[in-house]
């Protein structure tokens, strides 16, 4: 009784010491307790005050000029501040922030990829149970401390990703559903959980993630590193497993928007409705949860899940002749709020390509300029920020049109690409090709090329080839382990060093197994999926990349660590490959059977009949007259004739 | 069974077997032909009807509307092309990208083996143009081939047209779910040909090309367009491809069933249908419309730009537009609906077309004969020398006469047996392979010594070489020590008959038609000749039923079922071309009945020539 009037006490105090705290530093509020008010309680640290004006500068609203961006990035780099969201004192606290990139593409396509981030100062590797949860969607938080997962990478793509039309994405994706998972290496059955963790995901996902098993997962040796906070990398606790068939639609899409604290309720997530996000060329969801730091000195982890949502909209199916595009147009609604519980909320527009406003017009025109190195190219961006209530507008509601001026542009050539297919023809062998492409004009660098194939395509590893420019190209490292029929695929692993301006073209054939009837698929003639091939790469960036992860920036351009001053890092996914096997006729297992049964009626019967039988020289038949006169002598008791 | 274990009744049926070998035969002979002339009778046959379910009853709306547009483009296209000479790359490349296709280029050439006098070609080099239209959200597993040959001359310029036109509308369309490729296609089928290896990396006939930077996945299926007049009155379908290929029934049915839903008369063979199949005229209508495909089969060409897909497993078709002097009149908005439909279902399809037959013909569009059908008027051409090698065996085993020395007679005799079968197996099939190689190899030669053109030097060398092959018995005799015996032909005999089944057998499997002409004319040669025959007579027969002059007659055949008759002069010459056309399908596009008939059939045929001969 009395400790418990003792921690009553404690209690009290402790509260009576953070009203104080409260009515000195009016604008921090201790969350947890109290409910937010939109846009009165907003949290924001002095740092964040200080530095708002340095990163976003109030231009004049009419004239958006380069020297105004660029003395906004010299500030920029200045100051390089801690980030203040994450250095703010309260404990355990969690934050939430969510933004949109528009990127209006050459072709006329527009690209939306939204990002929401969730990060919570908790640790779920000491084993402490965590009960209470506030904005980290609980399915996954107890998903990750039961199976002990450090980092978590999900995505569910519905098709291809055209580098040479749109250029690079903001994050790669293969078609289908990829999933690739680090254990704790406290882990003892890495495979046991693995197959566990795929089938509980399957379930939060509405996927078939279930169909992962050991005939499609890996252990990638070098291309899937940590993205977060790590110390060990043995990979013995990564899996990797692509579901390249996975058909991606608003099942998929309606649990993954439950997890956002605001749902589709509020904020940007309004804007995610099935019925436009399906009728565009790309579309793939995200979700990325990892150990990042918490502060400078990185002493301390929090956990943060990222859930980003690419998708892109097609000019021709969607525009009546008309090239423009707007929120409206794009998603069939406008945004008239920010998420109450989002610290920041911002869509960004790529104006890059578009300074003098000869490509696009922009409308309605904002103040705030923001400026970022994306994939090792400098971006500069115009800023809505949804939390200020002038973004909006006297209409109250936000709706940014992007009108085009140019007609199509050429298709790009992006420093890397790849492309894969199958070549040759008939149903017992084959050969894949992938095409890498190192379009730098005189920089070679080196990629990870990473290639699961399944079992019943039979590698034949001997005829592996890797050519550039006509001449051999030794990969420095080569990971290869061979497949086990029914039980683990082919896993290829290379690095290859691309030389500038250069296609490499590596080459390996295969012979095709024949199945067991039972191991078809209902459709076998559609033909059997290989996923694709990963190249990871290292690309040399014409901007000197920042090391700081922690700075200030955009979330969009800060997932992929980067440790190279010139190089940043990069993910290439090629197409997956459609395969037709020797597919049996199978209405015929009833002419097999009527088949059969004769053949071995009449041929084995009729040998049989001539084993067994006791051949005996048969006397030729008597006459009538013979038989007469033997039985004549019958009676007569002679022996006959 | 107790026929294999019954010494008795087996003797009996194989004396039956022997005594009525020659009414048996006759009778088969006859059967097959009959059964053959009875497939076209269309209460014989089966109607067509739908395999495939994602093609069958999904409903499909038809709404291309832009065939003037489609023409205005074809127009524009035929100026640049004439102003290029050729290609207009550079315009198709500008037209597609306007269209928002994804645009690729591919340069090829191939140097011919020898002039092609036909289509006056020898060094090729051109360019193919396509562009593909990304299908959203799929990830360039599966695509779909539209194509149109840029031919010399006013050819096709409205099928480019529509093709463009067709782009344009399908590119601002939703539903796609497979990558569509829209091709042009220069110098017809070296272009296809030099497109389709580069797109499966293939180099089977040694042509030079550059590679695609572009690709959409595994082909599901391709059609292929020739247009060349703004209004048609008929649409006219193209089945039969390389070796004798065709794709799958489904496609057939598929345009079938679209020109009855949109009102455009369809043809096959270029012939209607008639509907009174009961009358004589019906009757032969229907026979002369699959004869004509039996023709066609048999040839081993690709009728079309669609006949180089079959090799790649992809299902294609050629439709030709056809303007006759017929008063109804369809416009190009109406073929482009059609076509939409048809692209719309083929996109539906969930897998390959594989429910329907492969292996069929068709007497009409709307009616078929399939493989279990057909096949036994095959079977009793071949059990013809199935009966005849029995009946050789038995005459070997028990030699009707037997002489005091019997016994030593017949070591005697099977001791040369071996020689004299090998010997002439050898020689014939070396005549064979010079038949083969020569007339390609010695052009330059026969074209020096003497007044010719390369392309006839190697026709005229080809039947310098068949006809050298005629005087072969008496070479191979010279190289035989001693006399030929009576079981040696016998054993000859038995060997070419059983390999002349075989060989049927395994080409009637691949292409049936070229199986069932060749057995035709080569079984009853086979089954009647002996050394015992009057030998002028059945010289005569036996050249006349060689595989080279059942061309001849073919060539004239078909030409009179094409209803265009020729004179004995024009069918010669006629002749000839198909003689340089055969050999040049195989080098340019590895089309199999030239080796096959110059290495197998022709010296098979010689064996026979030589027990004609046989001292």
């Amino acid at each position: 009784m009395a400790a418990y009037r003792c921690s009553l006490c404690a209690r009290l105090l402790l509260l009576l010491i953070l009203l104080l705290y409260a009515l000195v530093h009016s604008e921090e509020i201790k969350q947890g307790n109290i409910h937010h008010v939109r846009g009165v309680n907003k949290p924001q640290t002095p740092a964040e005050t200080v530095e708002r004006p340095l990163e976003e500068r109030q231009c004049e609203a009419t004239e958006v000029n380069e020297a105004v961006s660029s003395d906004a990035a010299a500030h920029l780099q200045d100051y390089p501040g801690p980030d203040s969201v994450l250095t703010s004192t309260p404990q355990l606290k969690d934050d939430f922030r969510e933004e949109l990139v528009i990127r209006p593409l050459h072709s006329g396509d527009i690209y939306a990829s939204f990002q929401f981030r969730t990060v919570w100062e908790t640790d779920f590797t000491r084993g402490s149970k965590v009960s209470h949860y506030r904005l980290f969607p609980k399915s996954l938080g107890q998903v990750i401390s039961k199976f002990s997962v450090r980092e978590l990478h999900i995505s569910f793509t519905q098709g291809y990703w055209r580098t040479m039309q749109w250029g690079q994405p903001y994050l790669p994706s293969p078609p289908g559903a990829e999933l690739w998972v680090w254990f704790q290496d406290t882990v003892t059955d890495v495979d046991a959980t693995w197959k566990e963790l795929t089938n509980v995901l399957s379930g939060i996902f509405c996927a078939s993630l279930n169909f992962i098993d050991s005939t499609n997962t890996v252990q990638p040796s070098a291309s899937f590193k940590p993205l977060g906070t790590a110390n060990g990398t043995d990979h013995r606790f990564l899996r990797y497993a692509t579901l390249p068939r996975e058909i991606v639609c608003t099942e998929n899409l309606t649990p993954w928007k439950k997890l956002l604290p605001c749902g589709s309720k509020a904020g940007l997530a309004v804007l995610l409705k099935s019925e436009k996000l399906f009728h565009s060329s790309f579309h793939s969801q995200a979700v990325h949860i990892r150990p990042v730091c918490q502060d400078w000195h990185c002493k301390t982890t929090s956990l943060e899940l990222r859930q980003t949502l690419n998708v892109v909209f097609d000019l021709h199916t969607s525009g009546q002749g008309k090239r423009e595009w707007s929120l409206f147009k794009m998603f069939s609604r406008t945004l008239t709020e920010s998420c109450p519980l989002a610290s920041s909320s911002k869509i960004y527009i790529d104006t890059t390509d578009n300074p003098q406003e000869e490509q696009f017009e922009l409308s309605p025109a904002t103040p705030l300029l923001s400026q970022a190195v994306v994939l090792g190219d400098r971006r500069t961006f115009s800023v809505y920020d949804l939390t200020q209530q002038v973004t909006f507008g006297t209409v109250r509601s936000l709706n940014v049109l992007i009108r085009w001026k140019s007609t199509e542009g050429d298709m790009l050539r992006p420093l890397l690409h790849a492309e894969r297919y199958v070549a040759g023809y008939g149903l017992q062998t084959g050969e894949i090709h992938t095409l890498i492409y190192n379009n730098h004009p005189f920089r070679s660098f080196p990629v990870l090329l990473l290639d699961s194939v399944p079992w019943y395509l039979r590698l034949y590893v001997h005829t592996l080839t890797v050519t550039s420019k006509g001449k051999d190209n030794k990969p420095s490292y080569i990971h290869y382990q061979p497949s086990k029929d029914r039980i683990r695929p082919h896993l290829l692993e290379m690095l290859l060093q691309l030389p500038p301006h250069s296609v490499t073209e590596v080459t390996v054939q295969f012979e095709r197994a024949l199945l067991k009837w039972t191991e078809y698929t209902p459709d076998p003639n559609h033909g059997f999926y290989v996923g694709s091939s990963v190249i990871s790469a290292l690309v040399p960036s014409t901007v000197a990349m920042s090391t700081n992860i922690t700075q200030e920036q955009p979330l969009f351009s800060t997932f992929f660590p980067c440790k190279e001053e010139s190089n940043y890092f990069m993910r290439v996914y090629t197409e997956p490959l459609l395969v037709n096997l020797p597919t049996p006729d199978f209405s015929m297992p009833y002419n097999v059977i009527c088949l059969t049964c004769t053949v071995v009626a009449v041929g084995y019967g009729s040998l049989y009949n001539l084993l067994t039988r006791s051949f005996q020289i048969e006397e030729p038949n008597p006459g009538l007259a013979k038989r007469i006169a033997n039985v004549i002598r019958k009676m007569r008791g002679v022996p006959p004739l | 069974m107790g026929l294999l274990s019954d010494p008795n009744r087996r003797r009996a049926l194989i004396s039956m077997l022997t005594r009525l070998n020659t009414p048996i035969c006759v009778l088969c002979y006859f059967a097959g032909v009959c059964w053959f002339m009875g497939l076209a009778f269309e209460p014989f046959t089966l109607r067509t009807y739908m395999s495939e379910n994602a093609m069958g009853s999904t409903m499909v709306e038809e709404r291309f509307p832009s065939g003037e547009r489609a023409l205005a483009t074809g127009r524009e296209f035929a100026a640049h092309k004439k102003k290029a000479g050729g290609m207009p790359v550079d315009w198709l490349v500008k037209t597609m990208q306007a269209r928002g296709l994804e645009v690729f280029t591919q340069s090829f050439s191939r140097t011919l083996p020898f002039p092609d006098e036909n289509k006056e070609r020898y060094i090729v080099k051109g360019t193919n143009v396509y562009g593909i239209l990304r299908a959203p959200r799929a990830p360039r597993t599966e695509a779909l081939v539209i194509s149109a040959p840029c031919s010399p001359g006013d050819q096709n310029n409205q099928a480019v047209g529509l093709l463009l036109g067709l782009a344009h509308y399908f590119r601002s369309q939703i539903f796609w779910a497979k990558d569509i490729i829209f091709l042009v296609n220069e110098h017809d089928l070296i272009g296809m040909q030099a497109w389709l290896e580069s797109y499966h990396h293939t180099n089977t006939t040694g042509m030079d090309w550059s590679p695609l930077q572009g690709r959409g996945g595994s082909i599901q299926a391709a059609l292929s367009l020739e247009l060349s007049s703004d209004v048609i009155t008929s649409l006219d379908i193209v089945l039969e491809g390389l070796n004798g290929q065709l794709p799958n029934l489904d496609l057939a049915n598929l345009f079938y069933a679209f020109c009855q839903k949109i009102g455009v008369i369809c043809t096959i063979q270029g012939r209607l249908q008639r509907n009174d199949w009961d009358s004589v005229l019906g009757y032969s209508h229907a026979v002369q419309t699959m004869m004509l495909m039996v023709m066609k089969q048999a040839s081993g060409r690709p009728w079309g730009d669609h006949g180089l897909f079959l090799r790649y497993h992809i299902e294609a078709a050629s439709i030709k537009g056809i303007n006759s002097f017929r008063q109804y009149k369809t416009d190009l908005t109406t073929v482009g609906r059609l076509l939409e439909g048809m692209f719309r279902k083929l996109n539906n399809l969930l897998e390959r077309l594989h429910q329907s037959y492969f292996f069929y013909l068709m007497p009409s569009l709307s009616n078929f004969v399939s493989i279990g059908y057909y096949m036994p008027a095959f079977g009793l051409l071949v059990v013809i020398l199935l009966l005849r090698a029995l009946d050789l065996w038995v005459l070997i085993a028990n030699p009707p006469a037997i002489t005091a020395d019997g016994v030593a007679d017949l070591e005697q005799q099977s001791s040369t047996g071996v020689l004299s079968v090998l010997t002439p197996l050898v020689i014939s099939h070396l005549t064979g392979a010079a038949l083969y190689i020569l007339p390609t190899h010695f052009q330059e030669i026969a074209v020096e010594h003497f007044p010719v053109s390369e392309t006839e030097a190697v026709v005229l060398t080809a039947i310098a070489v068949y006809t050298a092959g005629l005087a072969l018995p008496h070479n191979t005799h010279r190289l035989l020590t001693g006399e030929g015996t009576e079981q040696g032909w016998r054993v000859l005999k038995l060997v070419a008959v059983l390999y002349l089944a075989v060989l049927l057998g395994c080409t009637a499997l691949i292409n049936f038609s070229l199986g069932f002409i060749l057995a035709l004319t080569l079984v009853p040669v086979a089954a009647f000749v002996t050394p015992h025959v009057p030998k002028a007579l059945s010289a005569v027969v036996l050249v006349i039923l060689s595989p080279a002059c059942t061309l001849l007659f073919s060539v004239f055949f078909f030409q009179e079922l094409q209803e265009m008759p020729v004179s004995f002069q024009e069918g010669w010459l006629l002749y000839l071309s198909v003689i340089s056309q055969g050999i040049l399908d195989h080098y340019l596009y590895g089309s199999l009945v030239y080796p096959l008939v110059a290495l197998m059939i022709y010296p098979c045929w010689l064996l026979f020539w030589n027990i004609l001969f046989w001292k």
